[in-house]
């Protein structure tokens, strides 16, 4: 059993939710992932959701987009993320899953293919995978890879997914569903919307644990998701605290601060 | 020509039945977009195929083509074109004759280029779809103008984006588009020119899609939209051929256009795709030169990979990083190619090259003092390469160019790119 579906377990079986924030490799400086991730581990995250920069993320909102950006700009490639994530893989517990766009991935495999291209990221510390510009109809090829290197492939379900999709979209994925809380793209909200319908929904499709993400930013929303979620996703809300970090402060004591007040919300 | 299949019956499918109901060319295309998209895209899906067999959105169609667009658009035989190809075919000892350059005039369709062939089909389908507001992104301003005139003609509501430094080179564009009650939004992030402000309309897209139709201004993006753009498009290709027939008394030889998505070129190519007789070539933006950054010829200098939802050739890095381009032509400034012309080069049936932004300034001034044509930029590319093209044939062949746009909107960008050139000018 992976690492990923080990971590829902455990928390399944002490009746926990799991917080899953997302940083940005490469962002807000070129060497600030390790020690990131370490302060995550330390402050109540499970499961670290790792974006690849990528020149255009057209599902980002303008915060993720500059921090792509910003990283690319500095020299962040997805070779460096992996020699990163190998050097202080050994220190780290928690789960470890990819958000790289396809059009990345596709790269690296040309010449190459989909399963050696995720048998790298395997070998360097990475658990799973989302791909959040390849529906579940190009995805066969990308989910096979995923399965032959023990390696989970998790699809997003959309607000404006169908039912009878989005319970083919839950049977496809592994390790955990990915549900999108709006339509639109990645960003701070104040509201949260009612998701108890299509989480009943996808419960009665699959087994899979639920993770929620897109729009949530505080100990609030948190708490709000995981009455019906097993896990909430923050994006956003972090990657704009350490895009202003201050200068007597480090990314990682910024980023471990935010993770604990939001963890609050798991209580 | 036309009948060379009857007989016997191709062993090969026909280049022409292209996408499959999976939206692929061959192994390109495909719909890599966002799983929020994909509703709309399935609602689009169903609503154009409703409307292939239905004659009122075509009878619809063809009166508005008929009367706001001005079409058909007129075959021109350049006659002092063609006699400067001669000119050159003799300086280079090539005997002294060429082919006649026959001009099909998109440049007098209304608003000034093929686009607007586009956005009005486009425009009855979000009709069909009961949306109110239409989105669209533009590099040189001609499709962000051809997308407000449908918008006003339909009466919806029209927000184009722009990156800021097209909407600095296209001046007279955002003026129009203003003109005709549309908003333009500056995009400001990245090379700030036509990739970008995709990406923005994608992402406006995403959040407002239930309402909002994306009228995409080539034959980009994911499954159905390059196949909707192309079909709206081959008018070009289906008068074109009629005319010629009429007027060269045969099919032309040869057919020349510039291809930045693709959409004027895959309008004129797909109805001669079959009519194997017919060479077919694509003419890119070579920029300044062939080094990375300095140039827009994707198919030239690409490799397959994605971007904005589909699978075609693409200027990447090797870290898949989309590249930087560059042209002096807003509307060709762009790191990907529709998929159908990726399907084209790979199976052989089209040829294409890249026209130096120099060779398109000198184009440009060609067409204008030979025939008192102004074309756009983009277009100067294709006239470039029609001439060398001609200037290499026999004076009995004939070369087709789509003269995709006119340069009234450029006449500010190009005088100032001659003045660089020569400040005597």
């Amino acid at each position: 059993m992976g690492r990923i579906d080990t971590i829902f377990n455990e928390l399944r079986s002490a009746n926990r939710r799991a917080l899953m924030p997302f940083v940005c490799a490469g962002h807000p400086r070129l060497d600030a992932l390790p020690d990131v991730l370490l302060a995550l581990q330390d402050s109540g995250a499970s499961i670290v959701e790792i974006g690849i920069p990528f020149s255009d993320p057209i599902a980002d909102g303008p915060v993720i987009a500059a921090a792509m950006h910003g990283a690319i700009h500095a020299g962040c490639t997805p070779a460096l993320v992996l020699d990163q994530i190998a050097s202080i893989r050994d220190r780290l517990r928690i789960g470890l899953v990819g958000m790289v766009s396809i059009s990345i991935m596709q790269r690296l495999a040309a010449g190459s293919s989909p399963a050696l291209v995720l048998a790298r990221f395997r070998d360097a510390g990475f658990d799973g995978f989302i791909f959040p510009d390849l529906p579940l109809e190009e995805s066969e090829g990308w989910r096979s890879a995923a399965a032959e290197t023990g390696t989970t492939c998790s699809l997003l379900i959309a607000p404006t997914t169908p039912p009878e999709r989005a319970a083919r979209i839950a049977q496809a994925s592994t390790g955990f569903l990915y549900l999108l809380a709006r339509s639109g793209i990645t960003g701070e909200r104040s509201e949260m919307p009612d998701l108890s319908g299509r989480i009943a929904e996808l419960r009665r499709a699959s087994n899979l644990p639920i993770a929620v993400g897109f729009g949530i930013a505080t100990p609030d929303h948190v708490r709000h998701v995981v009455q019906t979620a097993d896990a909430a996703i923050v994006g956003s809300a972090l990657v704009r605290r350490l895009s202003a970090v201050p200068p007597d402060r480090s990314p990682a004591q910024v980023a471990g601060e935010f993770c604990r007040e939001l963890s609050a919300g798991l209580a | 020509m036309t009948t060379m299949h009857t007989g016997t019956k191709p062993v090969e499918p026909r280049l022409s039945e292209v996408p499959t109901p999976e939206g692929r060319f061959g192994k390109f295309g495909g719909q890599y977009v966002p799983e929020t998209l994909m509703a709309a895209l399935a609602q689009l899906e169903e609503v154009y195929e409703s409307v292939r067999q239905d004659r009122n959105f075509w009878d619809e169609l063809r009166a508005l083509f008929a009367t706001l667009v001005g079409r058909p658009t007129p075959l021109y035989k350049a006659s002092r074109l063609t006699a400067h190809a001669a000119e050159l075919s003799r300086r280079s000892g090539n005997g002294g004759q060429a082919a006649t350059i026959w001009l099909k005039r998109e440049d007098l369709a209304h608003t000034g280029a093929h686009k607007i062939n586009n956005t009005l089909g486009q425009g009855l389908l979000t009709k069909r779809m009961g949306k109110k507001r239409i989105i669209a992104e533009t590099g040189a301003g001609q499709h962000g103008v051809a997308s407000a005139t449908a918008a006003a003609h339909l009466g919806l509501e029209c927000d184009v984006y722009m990156g800021s430094e097209d909407v600095r080179r296209q001046r007279l564009n955002v003026i129009r588009m203003r003109m005709l009650g549309a908003r333009v939004i500056e995009v400001d992030s990245g090379s700030r020119t036509l990739k970008d402000a995709t990406n923005e309309a994608m992402r406006d897209w995403m959040g407002s899609v239930e309402r909002t139709h994306y009228i995409i201004g080539s034959v980009v993006g994911p499954h159905p939209f390059p196949m909707i753009v192309r079909d709206f498009q081959s008018i070009i290709g289906t008068e074109a051929k009629a005319q010629s027939l009429r007027h060269m008394g045969r099919l032309p030889d040869s057919i020349v256009a510039c291809v930045g998505g693709g959409s004027n070129a895959a309008g004129i190519f797909y109805p001669f795709v079959d009519d194997a007789k017919v060479q077919l070539i694509g003419v890119e933006a070579g920029g300044r030169s062939r080094e990375p950054g300095q140039h827009a010829a994707t198919l030239s200098f690409g490799s397959p990979g994605v971007l904005h939802g589909t699978l075609s050739y693409v200027l990447q890095d090797p870290n898949g990083q989309t590249a930087d381009v560059h042209s002096c032509s807003a509307g060709l400034d762009y790191p990907g190619v529709g998929p159908e012309h990726s399907y084209w080069k790979d199976s052989g049936r089209v040829t294409y090259t890249a026209t130096s932004d120099e060779q398109a300034l000198d184009a440009f001034t060609l067409l204008a003092q030979t025939e008192g044509i102004i074309p756009a930029l983009e277009t100067s590319h294709a006239v470039s390469e029609a001439v060398r093209l001609a200037s290499t044939m026999k004076s009995e062949q004939n070369v087709l160019l789509c003269c995709s746009g006119r340069g009234d909107k450029d006449v500010e960008e190009a005088s100032r790119l001659l003045a660089l050139r020569n400040p005597r000018h």
